[in-house]
């Protein structure tokens, strides 16, 4: 492996500083790790002449004493963030024509912290999917155990498996019911998804604009920081965005969880969770225990209502925020007779299989006569979830989760819709409530693929999320690196 | 909501998928009409729960959406605008005939 791709995102922004290597030298070796994992697919689009341009601007800066907070770091994006002039295409066939003309707030704002991006980075279509697998142009490859052919989880299976495999130095994701986490845990990263509001979602492709929050995907928790510092901040073009400042996430990495109060929520222990799992859970309970935190029992009851909830209103939502693709003003159109048949042909032609389930499913339970039956019955239990969060957090300061009940699945192995949903099961809750949550790596299973733990904190505390983390990550020592990764 | 299985049939998939203004192939239908009636039901579960004095929750964060002046923020960026679309024509989007 090029020595370069040992320095994760903080030791990396250090050496540029000090000089140690140049930004162009690190990008290179990253452009080199693209091409020499270029079978996993987790690329859709590089850029390299224009990573090398800003690698070399960002050499200038460092020379001139001007340096960034992120100057000289390499990271790749998720197709779901609009990046100006460069295909945008969230993975779907519809958008495979997309060059948009602006911006997204939190790319712009990684690029004006002199971050150099590398590409964009697959996942599934429109974000809808766990497993990567609904991406118009296949599915992409998890490095660990390259043999066995494991998902990457997803949506955000590529950017997981970019940092993964060492051909990123991190990468944005975004995340609605897991799709940071989920993905972060199958690949043994860190994936930090903020409080709903704490990321701007302008120029994000939506989603489920109730739920979608962006975050980032990195090899630790101090990265983690690092790349949240930047993207984070209110937006006045995002009129959910929080105008709430964020103390520097870099403060807090050494804080400790002495006399704080962790939540061990019984609900997240049932059938299914598979053994390995819960011996690391019971192993990361005694670390916090170990290092000064109280551990407390309590239970959310209504925890197993959460994905029937979620799967009537993200694709309620999605439905609405996806009639925007008709083949008028962007987009693959594919033409018919009339108006109508233009548009049902360009969206059935267009729209992958799992995002029309979504279409169908949201349409139906929006429609005429089910409205308050579905949607407003979902709405009202949405709030008995996000009840259940604020009667814990007056009693505890965070809670301990596993991100997933089994390590990653194999591709093709979960073809029915509902078992796929299924995988979501731990991280569904608190995107519902709209709270902060990370996954962390710490430890392999008995097949040696990563686990991963959650945390979840009270809204807007990612600097005690960041805090606790840190202290999970310093003892479970997770140094292992997955076999697909660059050489 | 109902308990009932196969709520949705093939009326209820072709009206859907007409308010969607999405075209289905006749092939895919059948397999649709079993995943959308699995979701259905499974999230049917939702009626166990007592929720008569609940108030809907539209907004997590619970904050009041901003105001601003009604006034113009940006324009005269007509190329920007009509630079993705399929087809366009002295400044206008272009669909198919709509009148007859």
């Amino acid at each position: 492996m090029s020595d370069l791709l040992k320095f994760n995102l903080l030791q990396a922004e250090k050496a540029i500083k000090n000089k140690e290597f140049t930004s162009v030298e690190l990008t290179n070796a990253y452009i080199k790790a693209i091409d020499d994992t270029y079978s996993l697919g987790a690329y859709l689009e590089t850029v390299k002449e224009k990573s090398l341009d800003m690698a070399l601007k960002s050499d200038k800066n460092i020379a001139d004493g001007v340096a960034r907070p992120l100057e000289g770091l390499p990271i790749g994006v998720k197709d779901m963030f609009c990046t100006k002039g460069i295909k945008t295409t969230a993975s779907s066939k519809i958008l495979d024509n997309f060059y948009p003309t602006y911006e997204s707030t939190v790319t712009q704002k990684l690029w004006d912290d002199g971050a150099v991006m590398l590409g964009k980075l697959s996942c599934d279509e429109f974000a809808m999917g766990s497993s990567n697998e609904t991406a118009a142009k296949g599915n992409v490859k998890n490095p660990w155990l390259l043999d066995k052919q494991v998902s990457p989880g997803g949506s955000s299976g590529g950017s997981a498996s970019a940092v993964a495999s060492r051909s990123a130095l991190a990468a944005t994701g975004t995340d609605t019911g897991g799709s940071i986490r989920q993905p972060a845990a199958f690949c043994g990263i860190t994936g930090l998804k903020p409080t709903y509001g704490r990321c701007s979602r302008w120029g994000i492709v939506a989603f489920s604009s109730s739920l979608d929050q962006a975050g980032p995907l990195t090899r630790t928790v101090g990265d983690s920081a690092l790349m949240l510092n930047s993207m984070a901040g209110y937006d006045k073009k995002d009129s959910t965005s929080a105008d709430l400042k964020m103390p520097d996430l870099i403060d807090c990495l050494d804080k400790g969880v002495k006399g704080k109060k962790i939540g061990i929520p019984k609900e997240y222990t049932q059938d299914g969770i598979s053994n390995d799992i819960i011996k690391f859970f019971e192993t990361s309970i005694n670390w916090l225990k170990d290092a000064g935190a109280e551990i407390v029992p309590v239970s959310l009851p209504h925890t197993k209502y959460a994905l029937p909830v979620y799967y009537i209103i993200a694709p309620a939502e999605a439905s609405s925020n996806l009639a925007r693709y008709d083949g008028v003003r962007f987009g693959v159109r594919k033409e018919g007779q009339s108006l109508d048949e233009m548009y049902e042909l360009t969206r059935g032609n267009g729209f992958g299989e799992e995002v029309k389930r979504r279409i169908m499913i949201g349409t139906y339970v929006l429609s005429s006569g089910y409205y308050d039956a579905y949607y407003l019955k979902a709405q009202k239990v949405r709030r008995l979830i996000k009840q259940d969060f604020d009667n814990v957090f007056e009693k505890v300061d965070f809670l301990l989760t596993p991100s997933t009940p089994t390590t990653a699945f194999s591709l093709g192995e979960k073809q029915d819709p509902l078992t796929m949903y299924l995988n979501d099961i731990f991280t569904v809750p608190a995107s519902l409530a709209g709270l902060p949550g990370i996954s962390l790596p710490v430890g392999l299973d008995k097949s040696g693929l990563p686990i991963g733990m959650q945390l979840i904190a009270r809204a807007f505390d990612e600097p005690g999320l960041i805090s606790t983390a840190q202290v999970i990550e310093n003892y479970a020592e997770f140094n292992f690196i997955a076999d697909g990764a660059a050489k | 909501m109902s308990n009932k299985k196969s709520i949705v049939d093939i009326q209820t998939v072709n009206k859907i998928a007409r308010l969607a203004r999405l075209n289905i192939p006749e092939n895919d239908k059948d397999n649709l009409i079993i995943d959308l009636n699995n979701i259905l039901e499974f999230v049917a579960q939702l009626e166990e729960v007592e929720t008569s004095n609940i108030e809907p929750l539209a907004s997590v964060t619970g904050h009041k959406l901003p105001l601003r002046i009604d006034e113009v923020t940006d324009g005269n960026i007509e190329d920007l605008v009509l630079q993705n679309a399929p087809e366009k024509s002295s400044g206008f989007f272009v669909v198919p005939k709509v009148i007859e």
